[in-house]
């Protein structure tokens, strides 16, 4: 067998490894494995590429670089809070992007003859892929505005940049002297530019509610540029693992659209959480707001058998989820039913929620989503909400003018009774006042969640 | 490595498939880890970059290089250990 077949079926044994080790994602019980599946994985990846047969390896650079991103990349993963997940995978999204650039780059520089449009379509997802995500995890973070920023003819240029860079890619000579590789290197670093400019300019008229859709999105361009990279160095291993990550990021996008009931182009283009938006239809109505004290909260709890605690990203902002569980294990030990219910845009990103009530203990199979969990309430005594907001409001079934009509909501007012805690009245992201709190069988406690759930634990455990 | 490009289209549109079949089946509970997952498995990109900084190479493409190699090993590492971080707290009771 010739070398380079070896280091094939080595890159070939990867692939498997990665496919594999997403196959045991399916549940929680094998993830952890599948993980570990994936790694040694990649470890292959990397152990067939510096055995690569008639390669001649500057080895002390490769450490070097190995060396520094292993630190850095250990000491982000070990000291990021479980809340500050979507910024991490924001830049890890960006680095993704920027390295399969690079990659693309530096083939193109040391092989001139290097497919053009190839090249250039992995520098351009690859450099877009960078920007937007560091406009996005600016964002999260809240070193820009978390509001959509927009200006007057702003989705024209973003047009012109775009068509203009396609032209580039395409037809090189429309602009530069293509007949030499002079040409062709001008015509790239334009491209990098622009690259670099479109991806500011798409992410930062995009609110910050809708940022979990964008980071999936960003996760998917990722992938993709690294299967571009693929491409233009004939690798499998990139083509296979990068064609993974993409569809991977487009189904969680999708995913994130429906629970918000928006088209992606909607996302993208609607500059939906600007300053102009606002007001909604239960606007000069009256409500009838009933406030009650964690005691009397305390003793509809006492009486209820059925419990669903429904979490926002309030809760977690509060750091009150493991109070939360307390509480949820008390009435447990009374012999009440508590489960949870997480809404798919419950937190900052996909599945966000979930891992910060599992950081605070919250056994898995109790934590339930939209579809498992909505029939449940019909025969619930009582849902207690906590930071959420938007998910249970039900004028997205039934109001037509509501910005949120139509969104997948979970549908709390079913349950005989509704506990809702509120730091106060505001309304939600979506900017629209929440009729749920003037029905007839909700009431409000209002407070910080954290205090509110002390005092409550303290009531129930008196019970 | 010379392969036709049809025989690449073919290999990236049915990885394309089987990813499509079995992300689909990873349940809400864990899609941050399977992002996180997936970042590192996009961390890839590290054997494009080791092909790039060889012995031979010029001085600007084998920075480039180390440039990718740093990225992408950002990407690696963190991201295996972040998901496995988060996954070891996915307990049951």
């Amino acid at each position: 067998m010739e070398a380079i077949q070896i280091t094939n079926i080595l890159y070939l044994i990867s692939a498997v490894a990665f496919i594999l080790g997403i196959k045991r994602l399916s549940h929680p019980k094998t993830a952890r494995s599948g993980n570990l599946l994936s790694s040694l994985g990649m470890l292959i990846a990397i152990i067939a590429t510096l055995t690569y047969p008639g390669k001649e390896f500057d080895f002390t650079l490769i450490l070097a670089g190995v060396g520094i991103g292993a630190v850095i990349g250990a000491i982000f993963a070990t000291r990021v809070q479980m809340t500050e997940m979507p910024q991490m995978v924001a830049i890890f999204n960006g680095l993704g992007g920027a390295a399969s650039a690079f990659v693309a780059s530096s083939e193109f520089l040391s092989s001139p003859n290097s497919p053009f449009i190839i090249v250039c379509l992995s520098v351009f997802i690859g450099s877009l892929t960078f920007t937007g995500s560091f406009v996005a995890f600016g964002k999260l973070q809240g070193f820009i505005s978390g509001r959509a920023i927009t200006f007057k003819g702003q989705q024209a240029i973003n047009a012109v940049i775009a068509l203009l860079s396609v032209s580039l890619i395409l037809a090189p000579g429309l602009f530069f002297d293509s007949s030499m590789y002079n040409g062709y290197l001008n015509a790239f670093f334009v491209i990098i530019v622009l690259a670099l400019i479109l991806g500011v300019g798409l992410t930062i008229p995009i609110g910050g509610a809708d940022m979990p859709v964008v980071i999936s999105l960003l996760n998917s361009y990722s992938g993709i540029a690294a299967a571009a990279t693929g491409f233009l160095i004939s690798n499998n291993a990139l083509i296979i693992s990068g064609s993974l990550v993409g569809a991977s990021g487009l189904i969680l996008t999708n995913i994130m659209c429906k629970g918000m009931n928006r088209s992606l182009a909607n996302v993208i283009f609607g500059a939906v959480g600007a300053e102009s938006e606002g007001g909604g239809s239960s606007d000069g109505k009256e409500m009838n707001i009933k406030s009650y004290s964690t005691t009397e909260a305390a003793m509809i709890l006492d009486a209820a058998e059925k419990i669903i605690i429904v979490p926002g990203y309030g809760l977690a902002v509060a750091q009150a989820q493991h109070v939360a569980r307390e509480v949820a294990e008390s009435l447990e030990a009374m012999g009440k039913t508590v489960l949870y219910a997480i809404h798919p845009v419950a937190g900052r990103m996909p599945g966000h929620m979930n891992v910060l009530l599992a950081e605070a203990n919250v056994s898995y199979d109790v934590l339930k989503d939209l579809d498992e969990i909505n029939p449940e309430f019909e025969d619930c005594d009582v849902a207690l909400i906590l930071g959420a907001n938007d998910v249970v409001n039900p004028a997205a079934r039934h109001d037509q003018s509501s910005p949120i009509y139509g969104m997948p909501i979970l549908n709390v007012d079913k349950s005989r009774t509704v506990i809702i805690n509120k730091r106060s009245m505001n309304p939600g992201f979506a900017g629209v006042q929440n009729e749920l709190f003037g029905y007839d069988n909700s009431i409000m406690v209002f407070g910080d969640a954290k205090d509110m759930l002390n005092d409550l634990l303290k009531e129930v455990k008196e019970l | 490595m010379q392969i036709d490009i049809v025989s690449l289209i073919t290999i990236f549109i049915l990885a394309v498939f089987v990813g499509n079949e079995i992300i689909n089946k990873v349940p809400p509970t864990l899609h941050t880890p399977l992002m996180s997952g997936s970042n590192a498995i996009s961390g890839i990109a590290i054997v494009g970059a080791i092909l790039a900084i060889l012995a031979d190479a010029g001085d600007a493409s084998k920075y480039i290089g180390l440039a990718a190699l740093i990225c992408a090993t950002i990407n690696v590492v963190g991201g295996f250990l972040v998901t496995d971080r988060m996954l070891k707290m996915f307990k049951k009771k």
